[in-house]
């Protein structure tokens, strides 16, 4: 595995947008023992100062819309968010709900879609080390960017 | 001899106290039956840290961060140098303060609250390290750290309660649990990352790098209960800073969060238990 070229510090911000706990649960089910997140070098932070990967369960309605776009300015570059679920996909089976505005993609950009309902941890823990992927290419094209700006 | 002593800790210190950061963390994981991280996770941590972009919230907090580092640094350095004890702790108390200021610089509750909760901390474990300077004098004569580790007998043997009580506050300056008020290592504190909210990429890794400086220095405290005039003494000294480090790192996961209170409380009494109680005896056999 390509492991030395991923990210290898990954802080995870975990966000619930409207979502109705089932996924949550599988989240936290990826810090157990079982599935032990934290061998990826993953810390699961509350803090968005402190956070490469944000990770939204559950759809956008009009009051988590401002608090995602908040989090979401709140992280410092380079930062890759992770939808889990197929309500944070989409709006899965809550879209046509009065109060649901879709996918997280409708207010913020999303770079990995974890479908399931609930999402599996198994699945979960995949997505989150797809996003290290593009997470290394955002750092390495936010490095770039850094040593252009600065010659 | 004095300058090797200060050019090593100045080197080696973050990186020690880095990997013991490492061990740390894989020994916590596999006390819960988990994997845990790679050995040199914190290193990892430290150089993504550096890597991101630099969200100040200030333009204070970095110098705070900095100044909190540099005192860390100095007071550790005045220790291996075998220079006066009692000034070294001063220093490392004021080098608190600047962690403080710099937390209360930024807007967040959460850094005000855990700015708060740190200085609550300060008072618990003050009168213990002040005690402890006192506590060598009373036992060897010095309060130079270079007499303290060449009496003929490990300073231990006199001083068993200072000892203890070292290590009861030495969970503070370790930040960890049950004392981990003002800030945790583990996720999902009631108060966010506390002191430590608004402290992103490098001002983060500025502040965790003091935090190795302190850890190595608590660890130098330690150690000079058991160095003496032989030369045998120093890797003893070092078995049993690494028993301690694992004592406390026992105690961390076998432990929840108590309340300041009891923090206040706790360190205080075991402090005249430990500290009080063994100077008393000192200064009687005098
Ligand atoms: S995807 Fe299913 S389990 Fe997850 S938040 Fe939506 S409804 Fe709940």
């Amino acid at each position: 595995m390509a492991k030395t070229k991923l990210a290898k510090s990954p802080w995870m911000l975990h966000y619930d947008g409207s979502s109705c706990n089932g996924c949550d649960i599988e989240v936290l089910a990826c810090t157990t023992p079982r599935y032990d997140i934290e061998r990826f070098g993953i810390i699961n932070t509350g803090d968005p100062f402190q956070a490469d990967i944000l990770l939204i369960t559950g759809g956008v309605n009009f009051q988590s819309e401002s608090v995602i776009k908040q989090i979401y300015t709140q992280m410092p570059d380079p930062k890759v968010v992770v939808a889990v679920g197929i309500c944070a996909c989409t709006g899965g089976v809550f879209k046509d709900c009065y109060n649901i505005k879709g996918g997280i993609d409708t207010v913020i950009p999303v770079d990995v879609y974890v479908p399931g309902c609930a999402a599996r941890p198994q699945a979960i823990i995949d997505g989150v080390v797809k996003a290290l992927e593009i997470l290394q290419q955002k750092r390495e094209a936010y490095a770039a960017h850094r040593r252009q700006g600065k010659a | 001899m004095q300058a090797i002593g200060v050019i090593l800790y100045l080197v080696l210190a973050p990186v020690v106290g880095a990997l013991l950061d490492g061990i740390d963390r894989k020994v916590s994981a596999r006390m819960q039956g988990r994997q845990g991280p790679p050995l040199l996770q914190p290193f990892y941590d430290l150089g993504k840290l550096f890597t991101k972009q630099m969200l100040a919230v200030n333009s204070v907090q970095m110098l705070l961060n900095l100044s909190y580092l540099i005192f860390l640094a100095v007071a550790g350095s005045l220790l291996f140098a075998g220079e006066d004890l009692l000034m070294s702790l001063f220093m490392l108390s004021t080098a608190d303060m600047f962690l403080v200021m710099g937390a209360s610089s930024d807007s967040s509750p959460f850094s005000t609250l855990g700015a708060g909760r740190e200085m609550i901390q300060i008072m618990a474990y003050e009168p213990m390290t002040l005690l402890l300077a006192v506590g060598f004098y009373l036992a060897t004569g010095s309060f130079q750290a270079g007499d303290i580790v060449s009496q003929p007998v490990s300073a231990v043997v006199t001083m068993p309660g200072f000892l203890l009580g070292l290590l009861f506050i030495m969970n503070i300056k370790l930040r960890k649990s049950p004392f981990d008020l003002s800030t945790s290592h583990h996720a999902h504190q009631e108060i966010v990352k506390g002191l430590t909210t608004e402290m992103a990429g490098p001002t983060l890794a500025v502040m965790s790098i003091a935090e190795y400086y302190e850890m190595t220095m608590m660890l130098g405290l330690v150690g000079l209960f058991f160095v003496n005039s032989s030369p045998v003494s120093w890797p003893l000294a070092v078995l049993a800073c690494l028993a301690a480090f694992f004592l406390e790192t026992l105690w961390d996961n076998a432990s929840a969060r108590v309340k300041w209170r009891t923090v206040l409380d706790g360190c205080w009494v075991v402090t005249l238990l430990t500290g009080g109680l063994n100077g008393l005896i000192l200064m009687l056999v005098r």
